[in-house]
């Protein structure tokens, strides 16, 4: 039987976490991304690791917490209104420098919002989502195989800085099935010397805490981390191009946007029109220089989202407002169709913009 | 293929139960039967067979669901309308259940009418290149586990061995050899074998009953042409 399997986008981020190593999981169900517990559930027991239920979201962050600090690999899942609850265990992670895989699969909101796909979470997920001056890695998976190869590269670049990685998808992608190899290639580990792990009275105790008690000390460990940040900026954006060698109009859009918004291209193009994408793969560190390299030769840039316009405050800083962004946006569980991208590149084409 | 008057489509969830449901509805209402299409599936939020009423009502055949089903209402709700299916005896149903036991329950109240009358294919959907039954052992467990829900047996297998748009004709003839030995092992003969449309030609010599099927859950993101 050939390598490939055909997985929902759900279950292939789960089987993804596991062959990066992941053995503890902890969650609480929400639609739509239930499946990622169903999965943990059924496979988990089978190779020795946890799956567990927690009784609530707060109770799956603040265990994850106790894995990572642990040195274990460990992952959480949620759709946006979990996800803000587990917030203030996203802002503890970042204060005690631990590694976790967050997944959240996105609906729409705000509130209770819906069950159907949202990329409104955004802001969220770039600007930290908890409390205090922190980043998280953020990656934005645009298809099945990608919510495999970026969940394991979520684990890798946690390990990698000790920090918490987010895997921001939206409902589609957890719900739709494609065909997906699952050779993620080797696993890179990582020593964690600052793991507790139990002294058996042969070294120093570790300790794993975001609790300061002088505010020099504090600012000197912010200063730190936001030195590391700017390493990250600088080394681990990630991001695709679909032609824009000789682009006039420059899309921006991520995930289940950059699948239709590469169709309204391929239509725009049809009709004579120069259009072409840059694809963030990673939403924090934002890919700011390819977008700031674009500004020179195109003359306009549209944001398509699913979101009221959130990810379009960050391609205007990218290119320091030098040309201008319009948006094209569907929100509260809707998704953009080719032909509503197709009219804003239409309309961008005759130079005017929103 | 002689139809009964009930056809149950169960099977693992992301099977492709709700694609052939559809088909299956379509092929019998070209076979001159009246039918309807029946969406029970109480656990999925996205792609249902709701999505393809249009092309169901364009055809002449009825559907059958919650109107909850593809809103933004997270409640595995049952549509009224399907005790008709089980009051009006003259009409044919398709009945497309959620995946795997959880999905099955959704028929269990409907149970004793099933048996008493006695006139219903429960098929079995495999798709042997999903992952958790993609060994004859898992399958048959996932089997066992809808039989306890459903409260009686398959009848017939139904082979939809599929990678989704990268589908091949050697994909399909690949998992001949794990078809035949779950048709062996469980007493259960192979229905049919499903395929795209245009592995139809490739595939017709080769394999008996084969039923070639339109993919009616596309959306915009998917690639064009395909």
């Amino acid at each position: 039987m050939a390598n490939k399997v055909i997985m929902k986008g759900n279950e292939a981020l789960a089987e993804a976490a596991i062959l990066a190593g992941c053995r503890h999981y902890f969650g609480y169900p929400i639609t739509p991304q239930t499946e990622v517990a169903a999965y943990m559930a059924k496979k988990m027991p089978k190779i020795g690791g946890t799956f567990l239920q927690a009784e609530s979201e707060i109770a799956a962050i603040n265990m994850v917490i106790g894995v990572a600090s642990a040195g274990k690999r460990v992952m959480t899942s949620s759709s946006s209104p979990g996800i803000s609850l587990k917030s203030e265990g996203l802002s503890y992670l970042a204060g005690c420098d631990l590694p976790a895989m967050i997944v959240n699969v996105q609906r729409g909101g705000p509130g209770l919002g819906g069950i159907q796909p949202s990329q409104a979470d955004y802001f969220q997920a770039t600007r930290g989502g908890g409390h205090g001056d922190y980043h998280m890695l953020v990656f934005a998976p645009s298809t099945v195989q990608e919510m495999v190869s970026l969940t394991v590269k979520g684990f890798d670049l946690a390990d990698k800085y000790r920090m918490p990685s987010m895997l921001l998808a939206d409902g589609t992608l957890g719900q739709m099935m494609e065909p997906v190899v699952l050779d993620v290639g080797e696993i890179k580990t990582y020593d964690k010397p600052w793991a507790l792990t139990g002294t058996e009275l042969k070294r120093e105790h570790n300790i794993v805490n975001s609790l300061f008690l002088q505010p020099e000390e504090l600012e000197q460990v912010n200063f730190a981390r936001y030195k590391m940040y700017e390493e990250i900026e600088a080394t681990e954006s990630m991001y695709d191009t679909y032609l824009m060698d000789d682009a006039d109009i420059c899309i921006v859009a991520f995930g289940i946007a950059a699948r239709v918004s590469k169709n309204a291209i391929d239509a725009a193009r049809a009709e004579g029109i120069k259009v072409g994408m840059i694809r963030p793969i990673t939403l924090w560190p934002f890919p700011k220089k390819p977008l700031l390299e674009a500004a020179d030769r195109v003359s306009s840039f549209i944001s398509v989202e699913l979101s009221m316009g959130q990810m379009i405050e960050d391609i205007e800083l990218a290119i320091r407002c030098k040309k201008p962004v319009s948006l094209c946006n569907r929100v509260g569980g809707m998704i953009p169709t080719t032909e509503d991208i197709l009219n804003a590149i239409r309309k961008a084409a005759k130079g005017g913009n929103a | 293929m002689n139809y009964k008057r009930l056809n149950i489509i169960a099977g693992h969830y992301g099977s492709g139960k709700t694609n052939i449901a559809i088909n299956l509805a379509m092929q019998m209402k070209a076979d001159g039967l009246d039918v309807v299409c029946a969406d029970l599936d109480i656990v999925n939020p996205y792609f249902r067979s709701k999505d393809a009423r249009c092309a169901l009502e364009k055809k002449g055949i009825a559907m059958i669901a919650s109107e909850y089903a593809n809103t933004n209402v997270d409640m595995p709700a049952m549509p009224s309308s399907a005790y008709s299916m089980f009051d009006n005896t003259e009409r044919c149903a398709v009945i497309d259940l959620g995946g795997d036991d959880v999905g099955a329950a959704a028929l269990g109240r409907f149970r004793n009418s099933i048996l008493r009358e006695n006139n219903y294919d429960c098929f079995w959907v495999v798709n042997p290149y999903r992952p958790l039954t993609s060994t004859v052992d898992l399958a048959l467990q996932a089997k066992e586990e809808m039989e306890a829900v459903l409260g009686f047996r398959f009848t017939k297998i139904i082979n939809n061995a599929n990678l989704g748009d990268e589908t091949t004709a050697e994909d399909i003839l690949g998992v001949l050899p794990y078809m035949d030995e779950l048709s062996k092992v469980t007493g259960l003969p192979i229905a049919f074998t499903v395929c795209k449309e245009d592995l139809f030609p490739d595939l017709s010599e080769k394999i008996n009953h084969l039923f070639p099927v339109t993919l009616y859950l596309r959306q915009g993101w998917n690639k064009k042409g395909e």
